[in-house]
């Protein structure tokens, strides 16, 4: 009952008028920021500080917290019209949802993906709300050791789902580690694999990467071959999903909801584990896997909710711990401090206006935009009706503006063309880069766990098998193992083929 | 009159003009603050409170642009080759202006010669910190506990030249021991297994742990400066602990690069000084555990001193502790 009385007090809190235009106000900037290819979060969030300095901290954190889950909506609005992931979690989108672009079916592919994340947004809030407390322990108790075995599961997945050649997939899956490796290193300090090119000293960003081997090369094989570009622009058929599509869809929201909350909860790479999970979950337990990659509602729906959830539920460590568990929720935590609230474990007995107030926003927020983004659908579906010849370099003048307002770094946006050039010889010769994003985006985290969990160890390369400390990691070791010997089995052999085919 | 004479004066009027524009006091246009860190982050914040300030007296904003990597010298490398003009300054910090010469041995500028000092804003002082499990009360019952079980204690810090490494660096120096150094991708993940108790202790500012010490998550032994904070009243300082060699704050301080004009560099000044001496500013700035200098510790002179007893302090520590 005091769940109830707290979250009356929140909604109080969240719907005075001038807290509910500024929900508004952010959830709307968040999905304009989704939808614009490469401009994130975090750089918006970094830009829009200065405005919430006037504003009463709990109206400025609602603010604030809206432009992150909206881009989480409108994120996915340019992964499935035009095959461009503008975040991480949205990779997966890309691959069903920009093949429902093509057979005509983008209108549904993002109504689907709206209405997927409201119904996992709200199932998300009511968990901060309800287990916020006992779920921040289960957090806590990954270690080192944990995530790396966590990690080493999801690169197994990658290499037993991927499609085509396994060889060139284990091929992307390596070169996706190689590059997480560029940078300083982080135990020496000593620089890796940078050619001694200073902006090269933290590393290649995820979202350069991604809009080279995605957006810029799509763009290049789009060029070549108009046919598959006027499939997109002259097929567009019904905009909301039929209720045959709600009935096959609603199982992938439920599953995607589940899984995305649970993993969004780790810091770290939650929220694309969470969507890659989903996909890969999807499509292992589907009837008929064939379908995935050529355009499956579930491949779209699963991945969505997922996403959508984990960012829902990555707020816990930040309001129960006050520690922000991934580059956004730092940037949070920095709008707090400029407000005088301390992140800390008191923020909900101290500040309950602001906890309380945030969660209830979070689902009006919610609320908020699945009504601004189901009518946006035939807008953007409308939107792929301009010719290609005009959209593209507006694509492209996007893209460099996204990439270069992650660092100010004019060096990047040039990285992200060349990521372009390899994206399309390398999907000439038939490799995949979706493995290689998961790989990437897995292999930093998993490089730093594993360095720790074997300092942590002295060494000892058994830690991660240690039951007796380490029980979490000895079973995700034996987990992976178990699909690894699966893999080699023909009748899994064969599914195999049917994750992550793009074409 | 001739039309050569009319396109002569037409054009006197015009360089007059411009001459007119030039003259126009200093600033007149927005000035941009270099951050050289992620947005969000301490040096992030304090710059954002005291550039916030600076706007008010300079008449221009001052945009925050945040550019960060290699320990916060990228940011500072771009920022010192910008144009000398007082319309591009920057946010250094002690591992930029302090340590970074003994960390990056292909620096690509002189903390001491590269910039036109102005001024100090506000220093965050380092506070020592355990899980809250460990089996010491105090200082001097961690240093001996520290000593005992050398081969298991485990230290983490927020990746390789970031202010929680070299500052335990220079800890596990005074007092002699060698722990394990865990490395983490920031203070974030660093403090979230501290608060697990995965790993036994660390060294960070009082801005990223006070929240954890105060509630509980932590433990506080001692924080690195002369007088209690008020933020967090029951740490006592190194002094008291037993420490008292055990000084050190991760101070931030404002920077343009070298030769601007003497204009720019008083108008800056006396902008920084009113910032950080108004008490809705300081009270901000020490909410979150941060130490305000006075008018005569934010002045230009006291930061050169500052910038070279720093560098003369970590530079050759580093050297031969991080860099064999």
């Amino acid at each position: 009952m005091e769940l109830l009385t707290n979250l009356a007090h929140g909604f109080a809190v969240a719907v005075t008028p001038m807290n509910i235009l500024l929900c508004l106000i952010g959830a709307l900037v968040g999905t304009l920021i989704g939808v614009l290819p490469g401009i994130g979060p975090i750089a918006t969030i970094a830009m829009l500080l200065p405005i919430t300095y006037k504003l009463d901290p709990t109206g400025a954190l609602i603010m604030l917290a809206g432009i992150y889950y909206g881009a989480q909506y409108g994120g996915s609005t340019t992964a499935i019209l035009v095959n461009l992931p503008g975040e991480s979690s949205s990779v997966v989108t890309a691959i069903d949802g920009h093949q429902m672009a093509k057979k005509g079916r983008a209108g549904t592919a993002l109504a689907i993906a709206a209405i997927g994340s409201f119904i996992a947004g709200t199932f998300g809030t009511i968990l901060v709300a309800a287990l916020g407390k006992p779920l921040t322990s289960v957090a806590q108790a990954f270690g080192p050791a944990d995530y790396f075995s966590l990690m080493v599961l999801g690169l197994v997945c990658a290499i037993v789902l991927a499609s085509g050649s396994v060889l060139k997939a284990i091929a992307m899956i390596f070169l996706g580690l190689l590059l997480s490796t560029i940078g300083t290193d982080l135990e020496t300090g000593e620089q890796r694999m940078t050619f001694g090119l200073l902006p090269l000293a933290d590393g290649i960003e995820f979202v350069t990467l991604a809009m080279g081997m995605f957006g810029f090369a799509e763009i290049l094989r789009n060029l070549e071959n108009t046919e598959s570009r006027d499939l997109v622009q002259q097929k567009v058929t019904n905009l909301m999903p039929t209720k045959a599509d709600m009935k096959e869809a609603a199982p992938a929201i439920a599953r995607g909801t589940v899984l995305g909350s649970i993993l969004g909860i780790l810091p770290g790479g939650g929220a694309v584990l969470a969507a890659f999970g989903a996909y890969t979950l999807e499509k292992k337990i589907a009837k008929n896997p064939q379908e995935f990659g050529k355009g499956a509602i579930r491949g779209v729906a699963g991945p969505e909710s997922a996403n959508n959830a984990a960012a829902q539920t990555s707020f816990i460590p930040l309001l129960t711990l006050g520690i922000p568990p991934n580059a956004v929720m730092a940037v949070m935590v920095g709008a707090m401090t400029i407000h005088g609230i301390v992140p800390g474990p008191q923020i909900m007995t101290k500040q309950p206006d602001l906890f309380w107030g945030l969660i209830a926003s979070m689902w009006i927020g919610n609320l908020m935009l699945v009504i601004i983004n189901l009518p946006l659908v035939g807008l953007w579906v409308r939107l792929l009706r301009v010719p290609y010849r005009m959209l593209f370099p507006a694509i492209l003048l996007f893209c460099a503006i996204g990439v270069y307002s992650i660092n100010n770094q004019p060096f990047d946006v040039v990285l992200t063309a060349f990521f372009g050039l390899t994206g399309y010889m390398l999907i000439k010769l038939g490799f995949e880069p979706a493995p290689m994003l998961v790989a990437f985006v897995l292999g930093k985290i998993m490089e730093e766990k594993l360095r720790q969990a074997m300092l942590l160890s002295r060494g000892d390369p058994w830690t991660f098998l240690d039951f007796s400390k380490h029980p979490i990691s000895t079973v995700l070791i034996v987990v992976s193992v178990v699909l690894l010997i699966l893999a080699v089995t023909p009748a899994l052999r064969k599914k195999r083929d049917e994750v992550f085919v793009e074409d | 009159m001739s039309f050569t004479r009319r396109i002569l004066m037409a054009g006197s009027a015009l360089l007059m003009g411009i001459a007119g524009a030039a003259a126009q006091a200093y600033p007149n246009k927005p000035i941009t603050m270099i951050v050289p860190f992620a947005a969000g982050g301490p040096t992030d914040v304090i710059a954002r409170i005291v550039g916030e300030h600076m706007s008010r007296t300079l008449g221009q904003t001052v945009v925050i642009e945040n550019v960060a990597g290699a320990g916060g010298t990228t940011g500072i490398t771009r920022a010192s080759r910008a144009a000398p003009d007082g319309y591009t300054i920057m946010m250094g910090h002690m591992g930029t202006h302090g340590a970074a010469p003994g960390l990056y041995p292909n620096l690509a500028y002189k903390p001491q010669t590269d910039f036109t000092p102005i001024g100090l804003a506000a220093g965050t002082p380092i506070v020592i910190v355990t899980r809250k499990d460990l089996p010491v009360k105090d200082l001097k019952e961690f240093i001996d506990y520290a000593k005992k079980n050398e081969k298991t204690i485990n230290q983490a810090h927020a990746g390789s030249g970031s202010v929680s490494h070299i500052t335990c660096v220079l800890l596990n120096e005074m007092l002699k021991i060698n722990p394990t150094p865990i490395p983490y991708q920031g203070t974030g993940p660093a403090l979230n297994d501290l608060v697990s108790g995965k790993v036994d202790y660390m060294c960070d500012q009082i801005v990223s742990v006070q929240g954890q010490v105060a509630g509980g998550g932590v433990r506080g032994l001692a924080i690195a400066t002369t007088a209690r904070s008020p933020s967090l009243p029951n740490v006592p300082t190194t002094m008291e602990a037993g420490l008292s060699l055990f000084q050190v704050s991760a101070w931030n301080a404002v920077f343009a690069p070298k030769d601007i004009p003497a204009e720019a560099a008083t108008k800056l000044r006396d902008a920084l000084v009113k910032a950080v001496t108004d008490p809705a500013t300081k009270a901000k700035l020490e909410g979150l555990g941060g130490v305000v200098p006075d008018a005569a510790g934010a002045s230009p002179e006291a930061l050169a001193r500052l910038v070279r007893t720093e560098n003369d302090r970590w530079v050759p520590l580093l050297q031969s502790r991080v860099k064999q």
